[in-house]
């Protein structure tokens, strides 16, 4: 039930302050009544309405959720007592600088610690999340080969194992995309990496390791093939979690880097966050990134690029989430970051090592901190698809791994278990998928119809993907 | 898998019939199947120009988004609008919901038969 179909005319709470400001209407004639529809409920109707919807979901706090490239990782309390902070919360945007100083130090810090781990010069906080970083970044890109008149570099190459918002903001940014086949060993194929590289490519988009979960051997050769033909390098930093204070991307060859504080920095994701995705370049493009940048040794101040590609956002970003992934670096530190993604891996090839006599692993080797599954076969052999096996590990109070992508492994599972799960927490899991598999050969029906323990059953994907309704009618 | 005779067949899975000078284009029995249900398509525009090889389409299941790449070059003449309120009839009857007619052919991919491309697809399976 929805809460507009909750709550009786006339039931309110006292949950809001009395107005305290003098209230000004607009003259009569530029008014116009509407119906408000508001809600009208008790406190305890509310509370309760939302513990209710709460408990139809899986978050990290209900269970294991191994989302594949998400990075799912648990989100320390200890944020949030720190972004609850009075200083950090009692504050306006349009404060003078000299007044927020605590905070510009906040984001000062942040910037200088995230240039560490990634090998950046420059940082800016403001774009809000990953999509809009790569946004951000590619508009660095193309503002640089055109500050040196160079208007022919119209491509971006993308593998064609990427994420699917890589392509997507270089036709945003205004490039057309050039898509290279992975190779057999799911890396970049160098032979059509030098055949795609040319003076027409601006720039090429990679994560690191790649979307199979796979450290790409060749990185330093990838990097250098595109920087001969004049192009830059753009480093998706969605897979961070595997290497952060181990690799840098700076010193992979990569200009220019997004990062997603939402999965690698323990910022809260999905469900809105708010996301946030910080871009770090090299010094020969910092000229061109979004204002504010925080400047300044005695008294911080924001100061404007000198060629700025102009704002991102409003003001400064996700300040909060930032605030929170300030916390967790210091948290950590120096010792507890590398240390972080080296449990992420091992996390990760415990599972696969555990997994791959039953499940065919898309490529058997030593894996980063994901691994991508292909069921295909399970699937000729049962009628048991990957979609099937995500059900029932619903069933199990497991959230699915990412499925059915990377989209050159057919039936995929990728499963990212990250570093904050225990060996107790991934046996549990390993068991479930190995009894899940062994079900599948018996029982087929029954894995088609999960899940069955859930508050909401299987779903109707299909008929919601074509015929969606997305708004309330009163 | 259900194939027409009388079509022609791309390796990337689409079916083209012949009428004179205009090429009809689809996508084949075994793509639809291996899409699974398709809950949105793409069209071009009448006027467009379409090259071998190059994506014209693209089509939307639950899992992902697919392009469909032109066996022909040539001038798109007529798309199907229906398909776009109703995605679900190229699952439902592949070899009628046709995409697009294509005029003023200039370039033809190399096309398999029915016989032809059925082999294929089997090779590809194994």
């Amino acid at each position: 039930m929805l809460i507009f179909e909750k709550g009786k005319e006339g039931r309110g709470l006292s949950l809001l302050p009395e107005c305290d400001v003098e209230v000004v209407l607009p003259e009569e004639k530029n008014r116009r009544e509407l119906a408000l529809h508001l809600p009208e409920l008790s406190e305890n109707e509310i509370s309760r309405h939302y513990t209710e919807l709460a408990k139809k979901c899986h978050g990290v706090n209900d269970g294991f959720y191994p989302l594949g490239s998400c990075t799912m990782k648990y989100n320390p309390k200890i944020n949030e007592d720190m972004a609850a902070l009075p200083g950090f919360t009692e504050i306006h945007p349009l404060q003078p600088a000299h007044t927020v100083q605590g905070c510009m130090e906040v984001m000062k810090t942040l910037e200088e610690y995230l240039c560490e781990i990634t090998g950046m010069t420059n940082m800016t906080l403001q774009p809000a999340a990953g999509a809009h970083g790569e946004f951000t970044g590619l508009l660095l890109i193309k503002a640089y080969h055109e500050s040196r008149g160079d208007k022919k570099r119209t491509k971006i190459i993308v593998p064609d194992s990427a994420h699917g918002t890589n392509p997507a903001s270089a036709v945003m940014a205004g490039f057309s995309v050039v898509s290279i086949p992975s190779g057999p060993d799911g890396c970049v194929d160098l032979e059509k990496l030098r055949e795609a590289a040319g003076d027409d490519v601006a720039g090429l988009m990679l994560t690191n390791p790649n979307t199979v979960g796979l450290f790409d051997k060749n990185i330093l050769e990838i990097t250098k093939i595109i920087h001969e033909c004049g192009g830059q390098c753009y480093y998706d930093g969605a897979n961070l979690n595997a290497v952060m204070g181990t690799v840098r991307p700076g010193d992979m060859g990569f200009d220019v880097i997004h990062l997603n504080l939402h999965k690698t920095f323990s910022t809260p994701h999905g469900g809105g966050g708010p996301g946030s995705g910080p871009v770090g370049c090299k010094e020969h493009l910092a000229q061109f990134l979004p204002s504010v940048l925080v400047e300044g040794t005695d008294e911080l101040s924001f100061k404007k690029a000198e060629n700025s590609i102009g704002e991102m956002k409003d003001f400064y970003g996700n300040f909060l989430v930032v605030v929170r992934a300030l916390t967790y670096v210091m948290t950590l530190g120096k010792e507890g970051i590398p240390e972080a993604s080296q449990n992420a891996v091992l996390n990760a090839n415990y599972m696969m090592h555990k997994l791959k006599d039953l499940y065919t692993m898309a490529y058997d080797e030593v894996c980063m901190h994901e691994f991508v599954m292909s069921l295909s076969d399970l699937k000729k052999k049962t009628g048991v698809s990957a979609m099937d096996i995500a059900k029932g590990l619903l069933d199990n109070g497991i959230h699915p791994p990412t499925m059915y992508f990377p989209l050159i492994v057919e039936e995929a599972l990728m499963v990212e278990p990250t570093e904050t799960e225990s060996k107790e927490t991934l046996d549990e899991a390993i068991q479930v998928f190995r009894d899940l598999y062994a079900l599948a050969g018996e029982d087929a029906e029954q894995l088609h119809n999960a899940p069955v323990r859930t508050p909401v059953t299987r779903l109707d994907e299909v008929g919601a993907a074509r015929h969606p309704v997305l708004k309330y009618e009163f | 898998m259900e194939l027409r005779e009388g079509l022609l067949y791309s390796k990337s899975h689409e079916w083209v019939k012949e009428e004179g000078d205009i090429a009809v284009i689809g996508l084949t029995d075994y793509a639809q199947s291996e899409l699974g249900d398709l809950v949105f398509v793409n069209l071009p525009e009448e006027g467009d120009e379409i090259s071998v090889g190059e994506a014209f389409s693209d089509v939307e299941s639950v899992k992902a988004v697919s392009d469909v790449y032109a066996p022909v070059s040539g001038t798109v003449c007529e798309i199907n609008e229906e398909l776009m309120d109703a995605p679900e009839k190229i699952n439902e009857e592949p070899y009628e919901a046709w995409f697009v007619k294509v005029k003023d052919i200039t370039e033809k991919e190399e096309l398999l038969s029915a016989e032809e491309y059925k082999a294929f697809v089997e090779s590809e399976q194994e």
